[in-house]
């Protein structure tokens, strides 16, 4: 390549640098994604189709948030930001709440019925959103701090939503695993995945634990939602675009396993985003799909297996 | 005529209920037949034109992933079609519009456009968007003779009898705006950006071949595609970077856009640090509309080459741009699309009055020559090969999501759908 | 002749609900719909094959698949490259005509032209052939069925884990077919197709032609899906559904089963495919990726998935459902549709099959339980186990 042998060295060494944060980025996008579905499907076996609305109502709830403080109390715009991020949470899991009761808990035992009727849920929230806010696309203004990027050196521009991003990711899933792993409820989650009769015959209260567990991994995609306007675009149908590859982050990782979401998610990003680099970014997405049905094959229970006895 | 303290989502809701309603309330002052013009003259094929309504179709997206750009044309296209109406409609017939659906899905909009042409008997249709939509209803109106106007700018290289082009075709949008860049800001390396589809495919390709045959001592540095709807561009920026191009020729549209270019300005790419380094970033494909979804912060300093800014300083856009404000409210904004939207309907009644007939054929052979002077963009004609004679002009984009005019071509540019020594 | 009645007709029921749908669509419909509606009602006919292959693949094989629009696309996208090159042909002898103005290669297809291909590339040469793109139809979808089958059902690849695969795989054919635009025309696909050898498929009289002919291979493809699902083979099929393994300790090769269920319903598909690109004239990406190949077994839900007959009902239910509302409220239609999915697989987990087989007793049995018991000569004890149950947790 005489493009390269062109560049100075130093140079080349921030381009590495900089494409390597890039995969990095990438790495929190997909794990902000599977988070929420790798407790709804990895752990609840329930196909939600309509994991990617409930991220778009999360980034609708900071669009209007950001309207709001803009129109009527500007003084709060640097710091309105962790402010969205929660109520994102907090939307996304009254509306998971309200979906579990009415919904969801009738197909439990239905899995594969789960996906066609969060299907249908997905196309009423995605029309909903389109009568609430209009068909166009939204931005978020956001607080100046989070815009331009790092330049620690000449050359060198670190994104700083980028960093943000991974900043957040890394916190949520310790968030999730100290819930999951390390408390009370998450074991009787855990409990109550593994044998609901059992669970319910030692005092778990399964219907509960199942509503929050849904709801939960509902309000984790409204964070993401809310975390993905600072580099993506705001509209109805946003949350389809998404969908397809969480599922796959999910089921590459080992349904079941908060450690296989992560590698996955990294090994996922990191692929893709040197592929594009040197490939384009169609062959990058083509040959990581394919790579990710390959290794799918060889090994059907993903990266990493769950120990629960088949 | 919404207040900014109107919420935005009742503002959605009003819109909503404005737009379903329109349709029902429209033909209700009705009018005599005008005597010069009785009805079986005019309408000698069976459309569905009566003494005093005459049936138009709508066929956009309101639905699906395309809804998002689709939405400025099916407003720009109820707008003037209210004013027409109220003018006192086309050969003295109000003007019922019935809307279709495309949902973003090619397939319906072949299946839309069979059913407005075939049972609503529509005189006109304004819609489709895409360039698939466009290709997928083309083998309909040809094969039921009905009157399409199209308002996107394309990739050209078609020229349909049962078509008006209303916006650019390629040429008449890229290769003023290269040589511009070339001249006045002394670019001679161009990375070349697009969505994986014919029309910045083909766009890209006529740069191309302007900048390596025509353009003295330029060279094309880089040449990418990205899916529709694809939202990860860091990599892409880091190539960008290390090819330094003097010109950054961007046609990414819908969704990519907005993290396209939320991700250019967290890497430090902004219309500032670019003018620094005597670069610029140089795009066809970014309208107002899909600026007021990116942020005027992520885009101030970057370039647009269109027919039609809103800001626009003309008197025929003084009357459009509030017209268009007072019914789709005080944020609305108009892209070039939007506006060359507007354009279908009043080059359709001019058409229809010249020819003195709705019949498809009399309209096909009388465009040629009809002329527009309340366009927003100026003064419009229609070529004999269905396109429009306009202007480009170069934009600068502003903090405030509006475009600050900067250029303009001294003449109209003659539409090229089929450039020689392009190809 | 009396195990031809059983098998194929399905004894008296499966006769009887049978004769109703032939009477539906060989009666009814070409007497009540005009020639535009007609025609839609092919389009819809052309999604029952797949709706058919999932019944029995997934119904009662077990597996769901989120990828027949791979197969349906692949079948359609043979055809439409035969009607393309005619139709490139033809267009080289009106000269004058704007499209020749347009071309620069004579006889190429309008999309090649555009993307500055000059001569036909190799993999479209067998398209100039009618019985070799006949062949093809089914050929390249059901090897692509097999490979896929084989590699997945022997690594034991199974319940939503397929089904998330085969969307993916549906996923790369769409970006791949997008990207190769100088080969298949990208996002807008293969269109204007107007001949078939000679056949001016356009017109009103051809319409008709090729619905009565999608209603008969329609009809045919019911009777094979009988004749399978009443075969041993089928039995062990169903077996297979409610306990993978029981039915693995008794011997069979589980997996050469399900990779030979899985090709006919690929085979069916591809046939529903290229009857689309024949009714339709033409044929797009947007119909071969996730979205339309979720639809494909809504129609099979809606239906009832155990149901053969059933499925076509489903399809041409949905489809309809969403033209018309779409027609009659363009801003809501959303609402609808996903409103009817929920309810349906609230209330209806067995579909339209379910519901009148639920309900038929009630509003009288010798009335209305023929369609959910088109298979009643089933041993009675299918009863429609969660598919789950397989992965026997």
């Amino acid at each position: 390549m005489p493009l390269i042998l062109a560049t100075s060295f130093a140079e080349l060494k921030d381009i590495f640098l900089m494409q390597g944060f890039a995969g990095f980025s990438l790495f929190a996008v997909f794990l902000l994604m599977a988070l929420g579905l790798a407790i709804i499907f990895g752990q609840m076996k329930v196909i939600n189709m309509a994991h990617g609305e409930f991220l778009t109502v999360g980034a609708y709830v900071t669009v209007f948030l950001s309207h709001m403080v803009v129109n009527h109390a500007p003084k709060l715009l640097p710091y309105y930001f962790p402010a969205a991020i929660v109520c994102a949470f907090v939307v996304a899991f009254i509306l998971g709440y309200i979906v579990e009761i009415g919904l969801v808990k009738y197909l439990y035992n239905r899995p594969l019925d789960t996906l066609l009727a969060t299907w249908g849920l997905s196309m009423i929230l995605q029309q909903a959103c389109r009568s609430l806010f209009g068909a166009r696309e939204d931005t978020a203004t956001l607080p100046e701090w989070m815009m331009g990027s790092w330049s620690p050196s000449e050359g060198l521009d670190i994104p700083i939503n980028g960093m943000f991003l991974l900043a957040l990711a890394i916190v949520m899933v310790l968030l999730v695993y100290a819930l999951m792993y390390r408390s009370r409820w998450g074991l009787k989650v855990r409990a109550t995945m593994q044998n609901r009769a059992m669970a319910g015959a030692v005092g778990i209260n399964t219907k509960r634990v199942d509503r929050v567990t849904f709801a939960l991994g509902c309000g984790l995609a409204g964070i993401a939602g809310a975390a993905f306007t600072t580099i993506g675009s705001v509209s109805p149908s946003a949350g389809s675009l998404y969908i397809v590859d969480t599922f796959i982050v999910v089921v590459f990782g080992g349904a079941a396993s908060l450690l296989g979401t992560v590698l996955s998610a990294f090994t996922i990003a990191q692929s893709q985003s040197i592929l594009e680099f040197f490939l384009t970014g169609v062959l990058a997405k083509i040959f990581v799909l394919v790579g990710v049905i390959i290794l799918l094959m060889i090994r059907p229970q993903g990266l990493i297996a769950s120990k629960v006895r088949r | 005529m919404l207040s900014r303290r109107i919420p935005q989502w009742l503002q959605g809701m009003l819109r909503g209920a404005a737009m379903a309603g329109l349709a029902a309330v429209l033909p209700l002052s009705a009018h005599a037949a005008d005597p010069k013009f009785p009805t079986a003259a005019v309408n000698t094929t069976g459309l569905a034109v009566t003494d005093d309504v005459v049936t138009v179709g709508q066929l956009h997206s309101v639905t699906g992933t395309m809804a998002l750009s689709e939405t400025g044309s099916v407003e720009a296209e109820r707008l003037a079609i209210t004013e027409i109406n109220k003018a006192g409609g086309v050969l003295g017939r109000q003007i019922k519009i019935v809307q279709e659906d495309g949902a973003s899905d090619w397939p319906t909009f072949a299946e839309k456009a069979k059913k407005l042409l075939v049972q609503d008997k529509a005189a006109a249709v304004f819609g489709c968007w895409t360039s698939a939509s466009r290709k997928a209803v083309l083998p309909v109106f040809e094969k039921e003779n009905g009157m399409l106007y199209y308002p996107t700018f394309y990739e050209g290289l078609e020229a349909s009898k049962n078509v008006i082009y209303t916006g650019q075709e390629a040429t008449q949008q890229i290769i003023w705006g290269l040589n511009w860049a070339n001249k006045e800001k002394g670019a001679k390396t161009f990375f070349l950006i697009g969505s994986d589809y014919i029309w910045p495919r083909t766009s890209n390709k006529i740069a191309r071949f302007h900048i390596e045959r025509y353009l003295k001592d330029c060279k094309v540095v880089g040449e990418e595609y990205y899916p529709l709807g694809y939202t990860e561009f860091q990599s892409l920026i880091n190539k960008v970077k290390l090819a330094k191009p003097n010109c950054i020729y961007s046609i990414i549209v819908g969704g990519s856009n907005v993290s396209w270019y939320k991700q250019l300005k967290a890497a430090g790419i902004t219309g500032e640090s670019l003018a620094k380094k005597k670069q610029i970033l140089l795009t066809i494909s970014t309208t107002e509309d899909e600026v007021r979804g990116i942020g005027g912060e992520n885009v101030a300093g970057f370039y647009a080459c269109m027919k039609y800014f809103q800001s626009l300083d003309n008197p025929n856009n003084k009357a459009f741009v509030p017209a268009f404000k007072a019914m789709w409210g005080k944020d609305s904004v108009i892209g070039d699309v939007s506006q060359a939207a507007y354009l279908g309907p009043w080059l359709w009644k001019a058409t229809v009055e010249k020819a003195g007939s709705f019949d498809i054929d009399k309209i096909a052979a009388a465009s040629e020559g009809v002329e527009f002077k309340g366009a927003p963009e100026g003064y419009v004609r229609i070529h004999k090969n269905h396109h429009l004679w306009s202007k480009a002009r170069i934009g600068e984009m502003k903090l405030d999501g509006q475009y600050n005019v900067i250029a303009e071509s001294p003449d109209l540019i003659e539409p090229n759908p089929f450039p020689k020594g392009y190809q | 002749m009396h195990t031809l009645y059983n098998r194929a007709l399905g004894g008296r029921s499966g006769t009887v609900g049978l004769a109703l749908l032939c009477v539906l669509l060989f009666l009814i419909f070409p007497l009540a719909l005009d020639n535009f509606r007609l025609n839609m009602m092919s389009k819809y006919l052309s999604y029952a094959f797949v709706a058919i292959g999932l019944v029995l693949c997934w119904g009662n094989g077990g597996i769901l698949s989120l990828g027949q629009g791979l197969f349906w696309g692949f079948g359609g996208y043979c055809m439409a490259a035969f009607l393309k090159l005619e139709a490139a042909r033809n267009i080289a002898a009106e000269s004058g005509s704007d499209q020749i103005r347009a071309l620069t290669t004579v006889g190429l297809p309008d999309f090649m032209d555009w993307n500055q291909i000059t001569s036909l590339p190799y993999i479209w040469y067998p398209f100039k052939s009618f019985s070799l793109t006949i062949l093809l139809v089914f050929v390249v979808p059901t090897l692509l069925a097999y490979i896929i089958g084989t590699a997945m059902f022997r690594r034991r690849v199974g319940g939503v884990y397929f089904a998330l695969i085969t969307q993916a795989l549906c996923w790369i054919m769409e970006i791949s077919f997008v990207t190769r635009q100088g080969w298949t025309g990208g996002i807008n696909g293969i269109t204007d197709l107007r001949t078939c050898l000679g056949w001016d498929i356009r017109t009103k009289s051809a319409q008709i032609i090729l619905y009565f002919l999608t209603c008969g291979l329609l009809i045919g493809c019911i009777l094979i899906g009988r004749f399978i699902l009443s075969s041993k083979l089928g039995r062990i099929l169903v077996a297979m559904r409610d306990g993978e393994d029981r039915v693995r300790f008794s011997g069979y090769s589980v997996s050469k089963l399900k990779t030979f269920i899985f090709c006919v319903a690929a085979a069916m598909s591809a046939l529903g495919g290229a009857l689309f690109a024949l009714n339709v004239g033409f044929m797009s990406p947007k119909l071969v990726t996730i979205e339309p190949s979720i639809y494909m077994v809504i129609f099979c839900a809606v239906g009832g998935r155990n149901s053969l007959i059933g499925a076509v009902y489903g399809a041409i239910l949905v489809s309809y459902g969403k033209t018309y509302f779409s027609e009659m409220f363009p801003n809501l239609w959303y609402f609808l549709m996903g409103g009817v999915f929920i309810l349906v697989t609230r209330f209806f987990p067995d579909g339209l099959a379910g519901a009148v087989d639920y309900l038929g007793p009630m509003l009288g049995r010798k009335l209305f339980s023929w369609i959910g018991r088109a298979q009643a000569n089933f041993p009675a004890a299918v009863v429609p186990i969660p598919v789950e149950a397989n992965e026997g947790r």
